[in-house]
């Protein structure tokens, strides 16, 4: 009993103690992964926001976007030209969302608005892999001027190895963020969606326009899924495994509250770092591949303290 | 009303076009195959090309042969998506059509088909993956595994690293590191690796990488790099690959200490990483390259006919187009074997399965079928179902894989004891399990 005390409490720190270098690296590559999810997470908030309707498609919007972008440079588009091209993609697939999806269903219930998400999902399966087939793709990510060498950090007695297409990851997502709350606090679209986010009705009674709004969100979580795709293609590759990968924004949301941009971003990194120590220093004890499942147990915690979420709102109903 | 009228027409039309029978026609004088593939999904990658080289073998076999033995052949694909669920519901859709043999193409669906094929008797042919043990003919007369197991690979990989060092005394007190696919398939080499640590006296460090994490794979990379195991083993399918190579260069390992299964040696899984990958290493069953009669009649009678799916015509030749190659070679090697012993062109199951047991891949066989040098020859017996116990080693040069060794064999003196027991433990975990109608001679 006090080997098993010993093994839980006192050996992973004191490792993170003896190899520092090592622990900044697990910091580090938790903080990426971070960012990373909380640009996942931050699709789903932003259509939640706007329509209360939870995206299951956010996912596959993320491999669309991506597959779009390797696949019109396949085809000779320079690779520029090829990522404002799939902007406009995202914004066609935001516009027929809204005019095709969420237009016929207005009034119905949430669960039927997350149904047909569910749908929108197997179509674009279906449409991406008609289009561009199912094999992986290697993302473009010289062509985009993204960095791919590492850097070598001699620190601490040992050193760190920063990625550049990490480090990019990083920057965007800082500027994406900083970008989003910009339009959503400054703008006067960004204070009708507020206002559609605060009361449907009562922003339709003042004349905010709901198809423009939904438009504006459906589009601007486009913009977030080609970033995110980018990030984790150049990480991986291009293929619909990357979906899965959208799954992780779950317990960020559950953690971050569905309808809070800060949220997002500090759940994603709560839960980055969370998971990365708990695999290294923890995981073996439960013989590895932690991670999936840990990600859930660290947003659960939260919730026992928080059951709105770290920034979500309390809901007071009166019976 | 005129509207209406077309509407309820078209309607009608609809659902009988819907209500009609799909897939291939199946004649009476047609020998049925169908082919369980996964060309979409997260395992998409390493599924396609194996689909493709199945897929234009047989359909070769038509167009330049007329099927075998000149009886056509009807191929049927059915999507599986690399899940047990749907693997198991493309048996049950399509076994009622006659089917001759299944290629589940998942360590998972075969151990589900393990127990229905001597149910339903239809055999089952897991080429070099599935359940190590299916090995031992006595036990599973049903099941077929060549040329070799899981446990030959672990077997083979360990012969390869003690090698390098100069001999497997040299692997105690060593740490090699073991990142897998956390299914059925990833785990299905534990056993044989943990006796072997046991035996040799190395450190196993295992790594599993859960299905949901393939593209995700820095923690497991971070222990790694923390461990600082001597050499890496991998087992790994469809997105983990690449990614594993990735995150191998990234923290810096070595990339010649590196060294997957034959299911992880695909151009998609080096060529995401780019230069980073040069020098990765993987076993391989078959040779890569498009110099092989078999492939350059499939060149001639299938793609250039436009008949193929396959993407691009170089792709034609790449490692696991060419595994899917040798798997429909062995598909219609079993299917010709059972023709010849029974006197019939329109073979059952029943037969074929004997055509397994019975095939044998000879240098003249081999040459008359156009796979000289595309596999090893190996012969498979009533007792022992992947007698095919040799690999080679394949290095990646950044475009292409070259091999890095000669051919050579797995343990078996070690290994052949051990799929005994584990063929044993399975018939006393399932006490029903039926005995071999005729025991092997």
């Amino acid at each position: 009993m006090g080997g098993l005390l010993h093994t839980v409490l006192v050996d992973p720190f004191v490792q993170m103690w003896t190899l520092p270098d090592f622990f900044v690296q697990v910091l580090w590559e938790g903080l990426v992964s971070g960012i990373l999810y909380a640009l996942i997470a931050l699709g789903f908030v932003l259509i939640f926001k706007a329509s209360a309707v939870f995206n299951f498609a956010q996912g596959i919007m993320v491999v669309f976007a991506a597959l779009s972008l390797v696949g019109l440079h396949r085809l000779g588009v320079p690779a520029f030209v090829a990522l404002g091209l799939c902007v406009l993609i995202m914004l066609a697939l935001a516009v027929a969302v809204e005019r095709l999806v969420l237009r016929p269903l207005v009034n119905q219930p949430d669960i039927i608005l997350f149904m047909a998400t569910i749908g929108l999902t197997y179509f674009l399966i279906g449409l991406g892999e008609l289009v561009f087939g199912g094999e992986p793709k290697v993302m473009i990510t010289s062509e985009l001027l993204l960095p791919t060498g590492s850097y070598v950090w001699e620190t601490l007695g040992g050193r760190v190895i920063l990625q550049q297409i990490d480090i990019a990851a990083a920057v965007i997502a800082a500027a994406m963020v900083a970008v989003l709350a910009v339009v959503f606090q400054r703008t006067k679209i960004g204070r009708a969606l507020r206002a559609v986010a605060d009361d449907h009705q009562a922003a339709l009674s003042v004349g905010i326009a709901l198809e423009t709004i939904w438009v504006v969100v459906w589009f601007a979580a486009g913009v977030v899924a080609l970033a995110t795709g980018i990030m984790w293609g150049a990480r991986s590759d291009v293929s619909f495994a990357l979906q899965i990968v959208a799954l992780k924004a779950l317990p960020v949301l559950v953690l971050g509250g569905l309808t809070s941009v800060p949220g997002a971003i500090m759940g994603g990194l709560i839960i980055g770092i969370g998971e990365k120590l708990g695999e290294i220093y923890w995981g073996g004890l439960l013989g590895g591949g932690i991670e999936s499942w840990l990600a859930y147990l660290i947003a659960l915690a939260f919730l026992l303290v928080r059951p709105q979420g770290l920034f979500g709102e309390r809901i007071i109903e009166r019976v | 009303m005129r509207l209406h009228r077309l509407l309820a027409g078209g309607t009608v039309a609809l659902a009988l076009a819907l209500a009609a029978p799909t897939g291939p026609a199946l004649a009476e004088d047609t020998l049925y195959v169908p082919l369980l593939t996964y060309r979409t999904g997260p395992f998409a990658g390493s599924g396609i090309p194996i689909a493709d080289g199945m897929r234009d073998y047989l359909v070769m076999l038509n167009e330049r042969d007329g099927g075998i033995g000149g009886v056509k052949l009807v191929i049927e694909e059915c999507e599986t998506g690399y899940d047990a669920q749907k693997g198991v519901e493309c048996y049950e859709s399509t076994k009622g059509k006659g089917a001759l043999i299944y290629n589940p193409y998942s360590t998972a669906i075969t151990l589900q088909l393990i127990p229905k094929a001597p149910v339903d008797k239809i055999p089952i042919l897991s080429m070099a993956y599935g359940l190590s043990a299916t090995a031992v003919g006595e036990v599973f007369p049903w099941a077929f595994n060549p040329p070799l197991t899981y446990w030959d690979g672990a077997s083979a990989v360990l012969a390869y690293i003690a090698e390098q060092e100069g001999g497997l005394d040299q692997l105690s007190g060593k740490k090699i590191g073991f990142i897998y696919l956390d299914a059925g398939y990833g785990r299905e080499p534990i056993p044989l690796l943990e006796q072997m640590a046991e035996r040799y006296g190395f450190q196993l460090l295992k790594y599993p990488v859960p299905g949901d994490q393939m593209q995700n794979q820095s923690s497991q990379w971070l222990n790694v790099r923390r461990d600082n195991p001597a050499y890496m083993v991998m087992w790994g399918w469809g997105a983990m690959n690449p990614t594993a190579v990735k995150e191998a260069a990234k923290i810096r390992f070595p990339m010649e200490r590196f060294i997957g299964v034959w299911w992880s040696g695909g151009e998609d899984d080096a060529r995401p990483a780019g230069a980073d990958a040069v020098g990765y290493k993987t076993m391989n069953i078959n040779a890569v390259g498009q110099d092989y009669p078999v492939i350059q009649d499939i060149l001639t009678h299938v793609v250039d006919k436009g008949l193929s799916k396959v993407s691009d015509r170089s792709r034609v030749g790449e490692n696991l187009y060419n595994r899917g190659v040798m798997n429909s070679v062995l598909i219609a090697e079993a299917i010709a074997t059972a023709q010849r012993a029974t006197g019939k062109k329109l073979v059952t199951a029943e037969d074929v399965r004997l055509g397994l047991e019975t095939m044998s891949f000879t240098e003249e066989r081999m040459a008359e079928l156009g796979v000289t040098g595309f596999f090893q020859p190996f012969q498979v017996s009533c007792k022992n179902h992947a007698p095919g116990n040799r690999v080679y080693i394949q290095q990646w040069d950044g475009k292409t894989w070259q091999p890095a060794s000669d051919w050579f064999e797995s343990d078996r003196e070690v290994v052949w004891p051990l799929l005994e027991k584990a063929a044993a433990d399975y018939v006393a975990q399932n006490p029903d399990w039926p005995k071999r109608a005729e025991p092997c001679a």
